[in-house]
């Protein structure tokens, strides 16, 4: 007689746990003993995913090096929720330096520990996405060209959420923010490039480059372990929404990370020395405007006539991203 | 540690910044009620027996079972499920197999011994079961649970109402049927066999019984006026397959035509079929649409070679001839006569169009019947105190399934009637509806099929044509539970809460918010797959 | 023993012999030979363990260095001129985080017009910034400075930036007696931070401050300054006994005795000016030099005590702040008594510009004399600023003065 393991489970594969799931298969999140690195009493708003993104990122990092960590942050929302004085909501080694300078920073706190003799410390950079795409890109780049055993994690929101929602390098075309008002002939931010910070990353040919959001955890934390596998430097690009920047309901935040990767908008993958090794396929596929839709950010798109001319500029962003990466789910 | 001034702060300080204060509205766990628990005539909680099966801890999942179904092995081959009908998952992929889920938890309880509950402390008194099909023998284990006596009689030889006479062994092996039966009979009942009781009030009387259960069914035939002629062999669907089950079954020849379109027209053309008839041909005066009978006895019963004569009436039954008149759905969906005839081939017609209660017992007495049927309260008691009617005998569906749930609930209205309770039916929680659901987290998981046994054997025998499900296919069925509107665990609100603010209890006691850090963003709500956390206005 | 070394080589040799952990380096004249020779002995591993991090700017030089120290590690950068503005938010920062970083600033002119001689405009730019910082005359004092700032970062834990003249120090061959490693190690014990990034004793550094505390933070800096006020000339006794020279302290008195005429300066210009006293001495002149070795903290109530018999103060430096005048001027005055000496501005030196020996005589020549006004630009050339402002006043599109400048000096005085 033949005994053969039922593998699947009704929810094993997308919830954060289960009762039914081996410890190994459950997240650091399910547990009664994750650190909660960032923890309660944090004066982010309601339903901030950046809150979520962090501690989810920090807590497997946490596991991956047995708590052997230190984290170093930029200046931003991450940092002032956190740290108000006299109270702190970390529970790890945590340092604030400045806005454009947290690679850096992250860089002297490896440097110290190699020179110390503590290879077993691992460190941590982490910004929002102005603090890694634009204001500390610099430092970014440097940071992984000298190959540092750094691994930086964005937690990209898509704006400056803290100092009252402007422009990024990492907002979307068409997204309104504070100084991208939709307004004018081409209301919100403009079309563009922007900066794809991953595929920046990918171009140093560190050892690894990954993205993810806040409605993967499984996803998220794999890969934290992963990028803790290697040493140098290392790069994470966690989609955390943001309910204030982008006009959301504060419940939305995980689903509406779910559309962005559903949708295609935000590509979801990983790529060790330069080479993507792996995507998240997508699994029930939207289009981007019911991404979009829930969005205030989005909502010029939509009022009276609507504009679909933009709307269908955004689509061909999110289908060249599913056609680049090869997202399109299985064949049934 | 001397730490510098206000730069320098020790770790974890802000729990003593109490965010709850900036909630508007706060998540409770709620429980909803599932709805193939809804659906289910027999009360089962679906829901709950399946969360033990999905760990694989069958016996727990059978206990849970039978508190309210002492019949499972019987209900996983026999039952209609209209669980599944109302199941959420149909509007996933397709409905979880509850049915052979069941039938794999009631095989294995027999496989493996389980015995039923012991009965409860006796209450000094006695109860007068009439009629042991599925509302007696139901009633009968409730009884005994409540620590009643119960004396059970029963007209026929045998034990299992319709279930023996009416369903045939090809979808209800005997050995099953003899097993949960005899499992009840283990808690101690007195069966009387091969007595009809003529006068209830005399009955109750003689058995000095405290209370009165009438569940004696609808074995009566209905007939129809067929013009027909002598050499015409006309049998009612009942009796004939009465007969088969008691080993008898009379000569119908090789064209054996049925009329009617019920479930136990196809049960009396399939029977015809491993009898020897070369064909069986049921006529019914609608459409395919229209046919009471359960889809996938039509599909079984089209695979074995029954062919069905839609839209059709018979007109005469001569000799060997039938002739049936074509029919028409009108504006309105109804049939309407054509005009137009045909010609069959019969050697004999077996009418299965419906059957009734034979109620002369109840003559003289004060228990009212109305059209044919008993009415009955709440509590399966009817307008004469002490005399409660469930099963066929009361008005509603009549499935086997269906008698459970009476003599279940009859047995409970009878303790509370011995008890000089009033009757009271627990509350129902608010329907787990699809829309409270986060069907994101389910893994796809097409159900899986029951086997079946090959055509050609089941053209000539009375072995089972639906197979059980393997182990391992069971358990994969019962994960498939969505566990709507009850938490089953699964950490995404302790996972999801961007404040912390969830506290994970464990081991089966689930969670609780914890509201001095609770920002009420609702998230917990939005993620939880099953619908089992709500917002509600905070009060200030 | 006295070897002739170049200066940047000499404060490199010394600044190994610290021990630093981590050297940050980012090219800029005229610091770059001094991160040029530690790295050198980094990879060759005189110097270890060492981590020598060739950054991709200052700004990232001093960020290295603020995590650096944050984690426990002796750190040590050099830069100039643009490179410290570069650098002026994590200048500020690693202050107000109280890191004891030590820096090399090669003092050098700001852009624009870019240029890289030597002056202290970059110095005095950071003068807020809670850094400690000490001017060196020679070579010598450059070397030995370093030491006593990494004692004294480390004590207060303040950062302190070491200034020495661009070229005229960093480039300058001189004698210097490199300090035995043996000496430093017991002048300087390992360093004990005060708070550090560790996984077994977490704490969050770098914590946002409001109104509530902003303040009080800001005023325990001030006082951590004022300690540096005497903890500087206790280590420089300390230093000196162990090494016989007078290097650091709060300032250097030249022959104040009875000088009624005290010219107040900083850096290498001190030699300088030296030799002009020694020789208006010679005619009997009552002539005295106060050197500033510490300009931040302000040693106030020692330049008050040294300026005490003084009736003329001349402050010569190679800095100021335009549209108001001399910095190192503004605070002596602010340090002199209110009844005090006449005070007068010589702004000096700019972006590399000699400043002679008889430069200096001048300047004692028009004091004595009473035509000394109370700011003035040494050796500046009235008859180009003259016609540049001409220019402007004729014509909007004048063109960019300092290439003006140039032009009308290239024609050798044709225009004039």
């Amino acid at each position: 007689m033949t005994e053969t393991r039922v593998h699947f489970y009704q929810v094993g594969s997308f919830a954060v746990g289960n009762r039914l799931l081996s410890d190994a298969d459950r997240t650091v999140q399910a547990s009664r003993e994750r650190t909660n690195s960032l923890d309660a009493g944090h004066r982010a708003c309601q339903g901030c995913g950046e809150a979520l993104g962090a501690r989810y990122a920090l807590d497997a990092a946490m596991r991956a090096t047995g708590g052997r960590l230190v984290a170093v942050n930029a200046t931003g929302c991450l940092e002032v929720f956190s740290t108000p004085f006299p109270e702190t909501s970390w529970r790890i080694a945590w340092l604030h330096s400045l806005f454009g300078n947290a690679p850096a920073v992250a860089t002297g706190v490896a440097a110290a520990m190699r020179a110390k003799g503590r290879d077993d410390v691992r460190v941590v950079g982490q910004a929002g996405d102005g603090g890694t795409v634009d204001i500390g890109f610099g430092a970014l780049s440097g940071m992984f060209e000298r190959h540092d055993d750094v691994l930086f994690i964005c937690y990209d929101n898509e704006g400056y959420m803290n100092t009252g929602v402007q422009r990024s390098a990492a907002t979307p075309p068409t997204a309104r923010t504070a100084t991208s008002e939709a307004v004018g002939a081409d209301p919100g931010n403009v079309f563009g490039q922007g900066k794809d910070l991953p595929r920046i990353a990918m171009a140093h040919d560190i050892p690894y480059v990954a993205t993810a959001t806040v409605a993967d955890l499984h996803d998220l934390e794999r890969k934290v372990e992963r990028a803790m596998t290697f040493r140098g430097a290392r790069y994470l690009h966690v989609l955390v929404p943001c309910p204030l920047g982008w006009g959301a309901a504060s419940a939305d935040t995980v689903r509406l990370a779910r559309l962005a990767a559903e949708s295609g908008f935000f590509p979801v993958f990983e790529a060790e020395h330069g080479v993507v090794t792996g995507v998240r396929r997508i699994r029930r596929r939207v289009g981007v405007e019911e991404y979009l839709r829930p969005q205030r950010r989005f909502a010029h798109l939509f009022a009276g006539e609507g504009r679909p001319d933009l709307v269908a500029r955004l689509q061909l962003i999110a289908d060249a991203n599913v056609e680049r990466y090869g997202l399109a789910p299985e064949e049934e | 540690m001397d730490r510098p001034f206000a730069i320098t702060l020790p770790v974890g300080s802000s729990r003593a910044n109490h965010t709850g204060s900036w909630r508007v509205e706060r998540p409770v766990y709620v429980d909803h009620l599932p709805p193939c628990n809804d659906a289910c005539p027999a009360g089962e909680n679906i829901q709950r027996w399946l969360y033990h099966a999905e760990s694989g801890d069958y016996e727990a999942a059978w206990r849970i079972l039978v508190e309210e179904n002492p019949l499972p092995a019987i209900m996983g081959r026999v039952c209609f499920h209209p669980c599944e009908s109302a199941c959420n998952r149909v509007r996933v992929d397709e409905a979880v197999g509850i049915n052979a889920v069941e039938r794999f938890l009631g095989d294995t309880a027999l496989a493996r011994g389980w015995r039923l509950p012991d009965p409860g402390p006796d209450s000094g008194r006695r109860v007068l079961v009439v009629g042991a099909g599925p509302a007696g023998l139901s009633a009968t284990y409730h009884l005994r649970r409540a620590g009643h006596a119960v004396t059970l009689v029963e007209g026929a030889a045998r034990l299992g109402g319709m279930m023996r006479y009416g369903i045939p062994a090809y979808r209800l092996p005997r050995a099953v049927l003899d097993a949960e039966v005899e499992r009840i009979l283990e808690m101690g009942v007195e069966v009387v066999l091969g007595r009809s009781v003529k006068d209830i009030a005399a009955a109750r009387d003689e058995f000095r019984a405290d209370a009165v259960f009438l569940a004696v069914g609808a074995q009566l035939g209905r007939r129809v006026s067929i013009p027909a002629g002598d050499s015409a062999k006309m049998i009612d669907a009942v009796t004939f397959l009465h007969q088969v089950a008691e080993d008898d079954p009379p000569l119908l020849g090789r064209h054996v035509v049925v009329y009617g379109g019920g479930d136990t027209a196809l049960d009396a053309a399939r029977t015809a079929r491993r009898l020897g008839a070369t064909d069986a041909t049921i006529v019914y005066r609608r459409n395919r649409a229209k046919m009471p009978a359960h889809a996938e006895e039509v599909e079984q019963a089209l695979g074995e070679g029954v062919t069905v004569r839609w839209l059709s009436t018979i007109e005469r039954f001569e000799g060997e001839r039938l002739l049936i008149e074509k029919m028409a759905l009108n504006a309105e969906g109804f049939p309407e006569p054509t005009g137009e005839l045909e010609e069959l081939d019969a050697d004999a017609l077996v009418l299965a169009l419906g059957q009734d209660t034979d109620l002369s017992l109840l003559e003289g007495s004060e228990v009212h019947v109305a059209d044919g049927v008993v009415p009955v309260a709440e509590s399966m008691m009817t307008d004469v105190p002490g005399v409660f009617a469930g099963g066929d005998v009361a008005p509603s569906d009549r499935t086997a399934t269906v008698a459970v749930g009476h003599g279940k609930r009859a047995a409970k209205g009878i303790d509370a009637f011995l008890g000089d309770r009033s009757f009271e039916r627990p509350e129902r929680h608010p329907l787990a509806a699809f829309e409270r659901l986060n069907t994101w987290y389910y893994a796809d998981a097409p159900r899986t099929q029951r086997p079946e046994l090959e055509r050609i054997r089941r053209q000539t025998n009375f072995e089972e044509v639906v197979g059980g499900l393997t182990e391992d296919n069971a358990l994969f069925e019962a994960r498939r539970c969505l566990s709507c509107g009850n938490c089953f665990e699964c950490d995404n609100c302790f996972g999801v809460c961007p404040d912390n603010a969830v506290i994970k209890l464990g081991g089966g006691d689930r969670y609780e918010i914890d509201y001095d850090y609770c920002k009420g963003c609702g998230i917990c709500v939005a993620e939880c797959p099953c619908g089992a956390i709500e917002m509600v206005p905070e009060r200030i | 023993m006295l070897q002739q070394l170049e200066g940047s080589r000499a404060v490199a040799e010394t600044v190994a012999r610290c021990r630093p952990e981590v050297v940050c380096a980012y090219p800029i004249s005229p610091q770059t030979h001094i991160i040029e020779a530690i790295g050198a002995m980094v990879k060759d591993g005189r110097l270890a363990p060492c981590e020598f991090i060739n950054v991709e700017s200052e700004y990232a030089a001093m960020s290295v260095s603020i995590g650096a120290s944050a984690a426990g590690a002796r750190a040590y950068t050099a830069t100039a001129s643009q490179g410290l503005l570069f650098m002026i938010e994590a200048v500020y920062n690693a202050a107000g985080l109280g890191l004891p970083v030590v820096m090399t600033l090669a003092n050098r002119a700001i852009g624009a017009p870019i240029n890289i001689w030597n002056d202290h405009s970059d110095a005095m730019a950071v003068r807020d910034a809670g850094w400690i910082q000490l001017f060196a005359e020679t070579n010598q004092e450059a070397a030995d400075l370093h030491v006593q700032a990494f004692r004294l970062a480390e004590t207060l834990s303040v950062p302190v930036m070491v200034c020495m003249d661009g070229f005229i120090l960093t480039h300058a061959v001189e004698a210097v007696d490199l300090i035995d490693q043996a000496v430093v190690d017991s002048f300087l014990p390992p360093y004990e931070p005060r708070q550090v990034l560790d996984p077994d004793d977490p704490v969050s550094i770098g914590a946002m401050v409001g109104p509530e505390a902003f303040e009080e933070v800001r005023y325990l800096a001030h006082l951590r300054q004022l300690d540096a006020l005497e903890l500087i000339p206790s280590v420089a006794e300390e230093f000196a006994a162990l090494t016989g020279r007078a290097s650091g302290g709060l300032l250097h008195p030249y022959r104040l005795d009875d000088a009624e005429t005290v010219i107040v300066a900083m850096g290498s210009v001190l030699g300088t000016i030296k030799d002009a006293v020694d020789a208006r001495r010679a005619t009997g002149e009552r002539v005295g030099v106060l050197g500033v070795t510490t300009f931040r903290p302000f040693p106030v109530a020692a330049v008050a005590d040294a300026l005490a018999g003084a009736r003329r103060v001349i402050v010569v430096e190679k800095a100021f702040s335009l549209g108001m005048g001399g910095v190192l001027a503004t605070d002596v005055a602010t340090a002199s008594p209110a009844s005090g000496p006449e005070l007068a501005t010589v702004v000096a030196g700019l972006g590399g510009r000699p400043i002679t020996r008889r430069d200096v005589e001048g300047v004692l020549g028009r004091s004595a004399q009473g035509t000394l006004p109370r700011l003035s630009f040494l050796n500046l050339d009235e008859d180009v600023v003259a016609r540049e402002r001409a220019r402007m006043a004729a014509s909007r599109r004048s063109g960019p003065f300092a290439e003006n400048v140039l032009r009308d000096l290239a024609a050798g005085g044709a225009n004039r």
